[in-house]
């Protein structure tokens, strides 16, 4: 779960990482009274978990409430990259001397943990790391260890922050350790920290992912979730405990496995390449237990979706044995009755196969055609969609 | 031979007494495999039974690693308990000097694979495979973990994974040549073994003569595997890489499936992979098909 700049500020607050005062605003009236709370320049801030807010005018200094008034009107309800701004921070300004970049991140290849530390911040980071690599100081973090003082001094050595700065940069880095560890992060990064006209060191804008899988010893999460900037679909169907992602295509996907649906997701597009442009319409993993109640609820997303023209079911039994996941299509188109009004592409290979296709006949559903293969299953799914056009 | 798991394995099987562990405890045995203890803290002297081909088996229980390996001789631990004590059954078996841990495990905190990890490097005794796969099997010899075992009878392709099912799928398109052992790597961001670890095993391994390599979106592991193949690998390789299609930004069910900026991309991996004298097929059946030929060059 990416996080919000607010709610990265505030987590990073708490952990003592030095930073600015912040309000948030969903309303222009709210955000004029944060500039008039906050007093002085202040600054408003696009709320979207997408980079290039500031290119795309998600970001204005106010030196009045009336400037952040007319700041939040603007930017509220503009669309950045495909997220629209429903939620800005009001901040107090400062004066930026310096900007520099911190962050710790996962490494996967070396499987433990990295420190990035720049004294060229405020950039991005990946153009910076492909253009001047050797501005960008990498420091391997021992998980068992994390970032001690010794470990912060060496970081701020490596990226060669000056002696007046080193200390304060060095202590952000031991507590955005704190956040890092205390809180299952994946990613914690500060870009820019600032140096400011006061000689102090702040975060300035910070970028936090949780990993989903430590929520069950985080019951604070709860309050974080993001109902707003998920598709309505991708809730219903997360609710009904299933893997699903929203894509743009036409072809309703169902598969168990996530590299089988991904490749599933492939085989679609190619074959709708071949059609004239029929492509998937969602990611869906029902997992191993592929019950009739879990492939009922799946069919039920799918066949919600207006996009959906048509669905292609793709499962290899493994444990879940065919048959069962032939009774669970059969009983499904049942349980939706009329809803189901799609056709629906099925291909089963794997742990009693034989039974589970002969299921699928006897039952003669005539929205259902079976294929032997995943190719051919995936062209059949493909031209139906383009027909229905 | 095989890679990492023969019929000599000695297995235990941790998490036993629950629902999981059972089940597939009982699917283990039935296929041939050594499973030797089981291990649930404070089950100490109970016994699970488990039907084989021979009849019904006593397995015994304890209550720690330590115990267990000592009794019996298990040498591989394959762990069915939840995610949230994941970690602890983990590093008991590291403690325990457990050659292999095999991790089963989905939805583990990357927290605590990055810890426990860590600690089987400094060990230097202990491999682990996982967390969030499907295990390995060495067809007519071992299967430990979760995958079908009627798929594929023995061959000589080698095949390594981060999916489950996709491996079952490449399996099932090459049973006509059968397998000399398939691991699933998982697709959590850290694992315990990579494709690395496993084409350097196949690499040495008489009894592989080609070697099926499956990835997917995220990370650049393939990139690294596309590296040591053009250094290190003389055996014919066939690639094949999930996720051409993905958004970015999308997490595609495995946590670390997932196309980031201009990193992690499926045509990039493929690209690498191609570019260290790698074939790469488009779908599973195509990938199969490379195979096949590569089959019939080495077995002429």
């Amino acid at each position: 779960m990416d996080l919000y700049e607010y709610q990265a500020r505030d987590l990073f607050e708490s952990h003592g990482v030095p930073v600015l005062p912040g309000i948030v605003a969903t309303s222009v009236d709210q955000a004029r009274a944060a500039a008039e709370e906050l007093g002085g320049v202040t600054v408003v801030k696009a709320q979207v978990k997408v980079g290039g807010r500031g290119k795309a005018g998600g970001v204005k200094v106010a030196k009045t409430p009336d400037d952040a008034q007319a700041a939040a009107e603007q930017i509220l309800g503009l669309d950045i990259k495909g997220h629209e701004v429903k939620t800005l921070m009001v901040a107090g300004g400062a004066e930026i001397v310096e900007e520099y970049y911190a962050s710790i991140l996962l490494d996967r290849a070396e499987r433990r943990y990295l420190a990035l530390a720049s004294k060229e911040g405020g950039v991005e980071i990946e153009v910076l790391a492909v253009e001047r690599p050797e501005a960008l100081a990498r420091v391997a973090i021992d998980p068992l260890v994390g970032v001690d003082d010794a470990k912060a001094q060496e970081i701020v050595a490596a990226a060669g922050f000056d002696a007046e700065v080193a200390d304060q940069v060095a202590a952000v880095f031991v507590r955005l350790w704190e956040v890092y560890s205390g809180s299952d992060a994946t990613l914690v990064e500060v870009n820019p920290l600032v140096k400011v006209a006061s000689g102090e060191v702040i975060a300035l804008d910070g970028k936090v992912t949780l990993d989903d899988n430590a929520s069950f010893r985080h019951p604070e999460w709860a309050d974080l979730a993001d109902t707003a900037a998920t598709d309505p679909l991708e809730t219903k169907a997360h609710d009904a405990g299933l893997n699903y992602v929203k894509l743009d295509g036409d072809v309703g996907i169902i598969g168990n496995g996530a590299g089988l649906v991904m490749s599933t997701l492939d085989v679609v597009a190619y074959a709708g390449e071949e059609v004239g442009g029929a492509a998937p319409a969602n990611f869906l993993d029902i997992g191993g237990g592929a019950s009739a109640e879990i492939m009922a609820s799946g069919l039920d997303v799918i066949l919600g979706d207006p996009a959906v023209k048509s669905v292609f079911v793709n499962v290899f039994g493994g444990i879940t044995a065919c048959d069962a996941v032939a009774n669970g299509i059969v009983s499904a188109l049942e349980i939706l009755g009329d809803e189901a009004s799609k056709p629906l592409v099925v291909r089963l290979d794997g742990n009693n196969v034989e039974e589970g296709r002969r299921i699928l006949e006897d039952a003669a559903n005539p929205l259902v055609t079976v294929v032997d293969t995943m190719d051919g299953a995936a062209a059949t799914a493909a031209r139906l969609a383009s027909s229905e056009r | 031979m095989a890679i990492f798991l023969t019929k000599d394995s000695k297995v235990m099987v941790q998490g036993l007494t629950g629902s999981e562990g059972r089940k597939h405890g009982q699917r283990m045995l039935a296929y041939g495999t050594q499973v030797v203890a089981g291990v649930t803290p404070g089950k100490g002297g109970q016994s699970v039974a488990l039907e084989s081909s021979g009849g019904s088996v006593d397995v015994p229980v304890f209550s720690s690693v330590g115990e267990a390996a000592d009794a019996t001789g298990a040498d591989v631990s394959v762990i069915f308990v939840p995610a949230k004590f994941t970690k602890a059954a983990v590093v008991e078996a590291i403690e325990a000097e457990v050659p292999l841990v095999v991790v089963i495990t989905e939805g583990v905190p990357v927290k605590d694979t990055a810890e426990f990890f860590t600690m089987a490097q400094a060990s230097g005794t202990t491999r682990i495979i996982g967390p969030n796969c499907p295990g390995l099997i060495s067809p007519g010899q071992s299967n430990v973990g979760i995958i079908p075992g009627d798929i594929t009878p023995a061959g000589r392709i080698g095949l390594v994974s981060k999916s489950g099912t996709l491996t079952y799928q490449m399996m099932y398109e090459l049973r006509e040549f059968g397998f000399s052992t398939a691991v699933g790597i998982g697709g959590d961001p850290i694992i315990g073994t990579t494709h690395i670890d496993a084409l350097a095993a196949f690499q040495e391994d008489p009894d592989t003569d080609v070697i099926v390599l499956i990835g997917e979106i995220g990370g650049d592991a393939e990139e690294r595997a596309a590296a040591f193949v053009k250094e290190n690998v003389t055996k014919p390789v066939v690639g094949y890489v999930a996720g051409f299609t993905a958004p970015e930004g999308k997490t595609m069910g495995h946590a670390g499936a997932i196309v980031s900026g201009s990193a992690g991309t499926a045509a990039a991996k493929a690209e690498a992979l191609e570019a260290a004298g790698v074939r790469v097929g488009r779908t599973p059946s195509e990938t199969a098909a490379i195979a096949r030929e590569l089959m019939a060059t080495t077995s002429s």
